[in-house]
């Protein structure tokens, strides 16, 4: 311990937003850390502890320097500023706030105090910045939710106008863009995410992981340690679960362990977790842990879990083979044989990382005899069911206390910190934090599926497609989580939104030595999407057809069957989609040749591709419910328990259950999530919520107005209002006051209440996959310019026009929002990022978009309404980046001649494609 | 905090076995570190006043220990300087350069440094203090291989020092490209620093350095010497693959080896050609 002396604690003293702070903290404590755990300063975000992100970025002396970089004791002296203290006494902060709200340029607001940090320190340098100098004073923060444009907009914007532009306000109508309902509070530094809840004194636990892909561990003498190692309260085993150690989302393939028993499958598998105090855990050394480890020999790819020889991972599942999903009709390959041209390719995508800037994290206590957990989660019911089985106790034991969650994208859809922070609390009887570092969400959360996709499709002269192949493997890594799911749902979506009569599309999902791969905005289809809208190209080259052209031709419309045989007699929006694209294809295709004709390394292509997603689960029941009550006071309370993740459910459902019951939407106070005060509205994947928890607020608001109207015995086109204690309805006979407090009161404190439930009409896949999958689709097509420098291989991308059929856009600005967050994402997927376990485990190895790799991104909203969607919406989250990387790839043909069969496209692939194509 | 080199000398000779961490923007330092404990003492080299400023001296440019990359940025240097300059503006983030330090890029010892090229192209030195003394390393003699400098227990870096050069090659103008497969916060595939120096309408003097393409970036002679003597207009035809064989890229997740050795080669086109057109708006190209 001779280097106690030099390691203990001193103090550091400087100013923080304006006044004198001090704090205690050893050589070497990042800042970031001091500021959070010892000054309050939870406004300051950690998204990577490594310079990567940027989310923790403050000003020290008026520079922006990332907190988690700066050891504590380089502070002294210094004057630092954070988000709180600038919005609270700086101008161009507060002109900032405003113009953020105007652009809705926060979605899960986590990056949100990096950018806007860096974006004051840019205004008191450039008061009016061009959007060159923004990226360049915002380059070093990722944000994985908006694409960035909106923050550039807004930045931009903060510089330029006295007065800001009305765009915002309003009744929050179905149809108006309304500012977010959370947005203040994540402008502004206030909103609370998974690492923001725990008390000071809870006890934080640490996960030891296999760092091997397969291995076989023995453990030491973990009471020896406990009692030896100061500081450290319990360690947790398999041998500590008292329910069930198997938890998965889908009931039928549950196995994945909360810890490994003999056997960790993946690097990074939890096998054990310590809890100690704060100070022993900052301590924490995993390589003292007693664990012994032989590693065994691992498979990392489809091909080799198949092999006869490979390691079996599950032993009920021979061969390494998960699931399959099928779905056929009429003669595939008899419609190839038919065919007038006929292309085939054989796709490759790797595994993507979700890339939110919120690490899982959260705390947990004892309340009364319960279990609370508090966590960033996008589905807190099956938490509240997976606990409950883990812990073999009664789900009325546990309440899970979602907190803001700061990106999600599917990943945060399975269980992450939260068994361990029941079974700690529950072990230690007190509060327990837990916060994954962002190496350990890298290597231990689930990814997008890893693909190989063989495809064949037949067309005739006219263009028609005639004979459609598919088969596909998807890695679904270690454990199932969302593999199934995927299976099902690429053959169903693989066809893309066409009519196509002779199909067959196969699917499967395979077990191997990885991270387990799940749910990941699109669940595969994006993946299938590659494949088919790249050889649609191939085809309508082939055929000397025009590329937008050949899919118009093709294209479902209404009362055309799907591959699944299902039907809409309406709602089929593609062709509009790709209609709408007609003006910019014409366009940026003269613009290209005229370009190419002048430059000979540097060439510029135009492509296009489309996309289709069905809305909620497939063939399977998914109810929403929705509570809402007026209070005595005449104050309405909506029971919003679809989780916002970003996308902006919180706005969205309250806005329909606003128009439903016929009020301004900030007249609307929003509780929950929270499994206690709300009822299911299920989780906040499969493009679900606007759709499904949309109906069931709109059912609610609606049986709620009946209710009120029913006071005065008013007609339904009455409109009333809330006073203090009394509403008045106001219809043809003149208005009605009705005092509220005279009636009765409810259980839950309301003298008027409603509860409704919204499940989506389908029915069950028949053995060929025919059936009624989803009640509504949703349809997208993209175009994409790029520019693609022959002699580097890079592709930079210029500009988007993006069409999408929402049905009725609820707010306008928060579909762009998700139109361009998409974007941004499936740019990455195309052009940079491939998580390799053991080699990217990090944000500056595994390359995320900034903000100078995102162009601008023309929305087309198109409102084919939905009879089955709340005033006619459709879904969109996923929708969004199913076009974007096949566009990308199709312009990258189109500005080279050459096809490129795998993502990443980075440099160094495109190059070497290039090349083998004969250029120089 | 020491504020003196000597008590940053004395510190560090009493530093024990397990060594001292020498710390100033800690940019590398923390994420090297990752989630691990601090078990050793740590030097914290940012307040010492010997390690301050950028000077110009008799000896040529001094950059101290401390500078960072920013001081850098916003410095008044001459044009043989843009090539580090340009380096300056593409080092990770605002946020990096504003902590982050020339010297620590060269301690890192990163095969993908950004700092070094462009350093090389400038002759530029280490300068080293110990309780024994100070000496200066030159640049090519201090990063020895990945992760491993001439740094010996007891040492610390002070400075970063350029020579005063030739006349016709501090009149010179440096240029620097990287390439990566995003714009910002991006580690190079493969980077390029020139110095090119024009003189009666030709090549005086060029220096080309490649950065990621070995495990430590280097010069590339044959390729400077094929320049020498050439006007601007025969300087890409002068410049061929060969002049990079000494070079030895590896394929890794950023690249493959035979990419990094393609991109090298267009990249000191691309490099010569921005410092040659540097040079011509400077004048040199012209009037001699």
């Amino acid at each position: 311990m001779d280097n106690a002396a030099t390691l203990s604690a001193h103090f550091t003293e400087f100013k923080l937003n304006g006044r004198m702070v001090k704090v205690s903290a050893a050589a070497g404590v990042r800042l970031s850390h001091s500021l959070r755990e010892q000054l309050g300063a939870k406004d300051v975000k950690i998204g990577c502890n490594a310079g990567d992100c940027g989310a923790c970025t403050v000003l020290v002396d008026g520079d922006p320097v990332c907190a988690c970089l700066m050891p504590t004791q380089q502070a002294a002296g210094k004057t630092l500023e954070t988000l709180v203290g600038l919005v609270g006494q700086d101008p161009r902060a507060k002109a900032l706030v405003q113009s953020f709200q105007n652009h809705q340029a926060a979605q899960c607001g986590i990056c949100t105090p990096g950018v806007m940090v860096s974006a004051v320190a840019l205004l008191r340098d450039v008061p009016k910045p061009t959007i060159k100098q923004v990226q360049d004073a915002l380059g070093g923060v990722l944000c994985r939710c908006t694409g960035y444009r909106k923050i550039i907009d807004a930045v931009c914007e903060a510089g330029q106008a006295e007065v800001f532009p009305v765009a915002v306000s309003g009744s929050g109508a179905v149809g108006t863009s309304v500012a977010r309902l959370d947005g203040l509070q994540k402008l502004q530094g206030r909103e609370v995410f998974g690492d923001d809840v725990a008390p000071p004194q809870a006890l934080v636990i640490k996960a030891v992981r296999s760092p091997f892909a397969r291995a076989e561990f023995r453990f030491g003498d973990l009471e020896n340690y406990v009692t030896s190692t100061a500081g450290v309260h319990a360690v947790l085993t398999a041998a500590d679960v008292p329910g069930k150690n198997a938890f998965g989302v889908i009931p039928a393939f549950q196995d994945q362990p909360v810890f490994a028993e003999t056997e960790a499958r993946f690097r990074g598998e939890a096998v054990a977790a310590v809890i100690g105090t704060a100070a022993a855990m900052a301590c924490f050394d995993e390589a003292g842990f007693p664990v012994i480890w032989e590693e065994r020999p691992a498979v990392s790819r489809v091909a080799q879990a198949l092999m006869a020889s490979a390691p079996q991972l599950h032993a009920d599942h021979p061969q390494n083979v998960m699931c399959g999903g099928f779905v056929a009709r009429g003669d595939a390959q008899n419609g190839l044989l038919d065919a007038d041209a006929v292309v085939e390719g054989l796709f490759e995508t790797g595994f993507v990382e979700h890339g939110y800037i919120e690490p899982e994290a959260g705390f947990a206590e004892c309340v009364e005899g319960r279990i609370e957990v508090h966590a960033c989660t996008q589905a807190p019911v099956m938490d509240l069911e997976s606990l409950a089985a883990i812990l073999g106790c009664d789900q009325g034991k546990l309440r899970i206390r979602p907190t803001a969650v700061g990106g999600g994208f599917g990943s945060k859809l399975d269980l992450s910190v939260q068994p361990f922070l029941a079974l700690a609390t529950l072990k230690t009887g007190q509060p327990v934090r837990m916060t994954y570092s962002r190496t350990e969400t890298m290597q231990a959360t689930t990814k997008r599926h890893p693909s190989e996709i063989d495809l064949k499709i037949g067309a005739t002269k006219a263009g028609r497609i005639c004979g459609f192949v598919f088969t596909g493997d998807f890695n679904t890594g270690a454990y199932a989580s969302w593999g199934p799911t995927v299976a099902n749902r690429v053959p169903v979506h693989a066809s893309g939104p066409y009519q196509i009569a002779d199909y067959r599309a196969e699917s499967r999902g395979i077990y191997t030595h990885c991270p387990p791969a799940g749910a990941f905005r699109g669940f595969g289809v994006p993946q299938a999407a590659i494949a088919q809208e790249s050889l649609f190209d191939e085809l309508a080259d082939k055929l000397g057809i025009d590329a937008l052209e050949f899919r118009e031709i093709n294209a479902l419309e209404d009362g055309a069957e799907t591959v699944c045989g299902q039907v809409f007699t309406q709602g089929v929006g593609i062709k509009d989609c790709l209609r709408a694209l007609r003006p910019a294809w014409q366009r940026e295709k003269a613009l290209c040749a005229a370009f190419n004709a002048e430059n000979a390394s540097i060439k510029r292509g135009v492509g296009v591709a489309a996309g289709w997603y069905g809305c909620g689960n497939t063939s399977l029941p998914n109810p929403s419910t929705i509570k809402s009550g007026i209070t005595a006071e005449g104050r309405i309370f909506l029971h919003q328990g679809a989780t916002d993740i970003g996308q902006g459910s919180n706005t969205v459902i309250a806005q329909i259950f606003a128009q439903a019951l016929g009020v301004v939407v900030h007249d609307i106070h929003l509780l929950g999530p929270d499994t206690d005060i709300t009822p299911d509205a299920g989780k906040t994947s499969a493009s679900r919520q606007t759709f499904v928890s949309g109906n069931a607020a709109r059912l609610s608001g609606e049986s709620l107005r009946r209710k009120v109207l029913a006071l005065a015995n008013a007609g339904p086109d009455a409109s009333f209002s809330f006073d203090s204690g009394t509403v008045t309805i106001c219809d043809g006979a003149g208005p009605h006051v009705v005092a509220l407090q005279r009636l009765p009161v409810g259980a839950d404190g309301y003298v008027l209440e409603a509860i409704e439930t919204y499940d989506p009409p389908t029915l069950p896949l028949d053995e060929n996959g025919q059936g009624v999958p989803y009640a509504q689709f949703g349809y997208a097509a993209h175009l994409a310019v790029v520019e693609v420098d022959i002699r580097l291989g890079s592709v930079i991308p210029q500009r988007f026009t993006a069409a999408h059929d929402v049905g009725q856009a609820i707010n306008p600005l928060l579909v762009e929002g998700q139109v361009q967050g998409g974007i941004a994402q499936g740019l990455g997927m195309a052009l940079m990022e491939e998580y390799l376990p053991g080699r990217t485990e990090n944000l500056h190895d595994y390359l995320m978009p900034t903000i100078g790799d995102v162009p601008p991104i023309e929305t087309l909203i198109i409102e084919q309404a939905d009879a089955e969607g709340p005033y006619g919406a459709k879904g969109l989250g996923e929708h969004v980046l199913i076009p974007t990387a096949p566009a990308l790839l199709n312009a990258i043909k189109n500005a080279t001649g050459v096809r490129l069969y795998s993502v990443p496209a980075t440099p160094s692939r495109v190059r070497t494609a290039l090349k083998e194509a004969g250029y120089d | 905090m020491p504020t003196t080199l000597q008590d940053a000398v004395d510190f560090l000779q009493q530093g024990g076995k397990n060594g001292v961490e020498i710390v100033a923007g800690a940019t590398d330092w923390f994420p090297a570190r990752g989630e691990r404990p601090l078990c050793q003492p740590i030097l914290d080299i940012t307040k010492i006043a010997e390690l301050q400023g950028i000077e110009r001296t008799l000896q040529g440019w001094r950059f101290g220990a401390a500078v960072t990359w920013s001081d850098i940025l916003t410095a008044d240097l001459p044009n043989c300087f843009a090539g580090l300059k340009a380096a300056a503006r593409e080092v990770g983030s605002v946020q990096i350069q504003n902590v982050a330090t020339l010297a620590g890029n060269l301690c890192n010892a990163s095969p993908a440094a950004d700092g070094v090229p462009p350093l090389l192209t400038l002759d530029a030195a280490v300068e080293i203090a110990s309780l024994s003394g100070v000496r200066s390393v030159p640049l090519t003699e201090f990063v020895l291989g990945v992760r491993q400098t001439a740094l010996q227990p007891g040492e610390m870096v002070t400075a970063v020092t350029v020579p005063v050069l030739p006349m016709h090659v501090s009149e010179g103008v440096g240029c620097f490209i990287k390439i990566g497969a995003r714009k910002y916060l991006v580690i190079s595939i493969t980077m390029v620093a020139a110095l090119v120096a024009v003189a009666d309408g030709k090549i005086a003097e060029a220096r080309v350095a490649v950065g990621a393409c070995s495990t430590v970036a280097q010069r590339v002679p044959m390729l400077e010497a094929a320049l020498r003597g050439c006007t601007a207009a025969q300087a890409e035809a002068a410049i061929c693959p060969a002049h990079l064989e000494a070079l030895s890229p590896i394929s890794d997740m950023r690249g493959s080896a035979s990419y990094r050795a393609d991109a090298a080669f267009e990249l000191c086109r691309r490099a010569v050609a921005s410092a040659l057109t540097g040079a011509a708006q400077n004048g040199g190209l012209g009037h001699g």
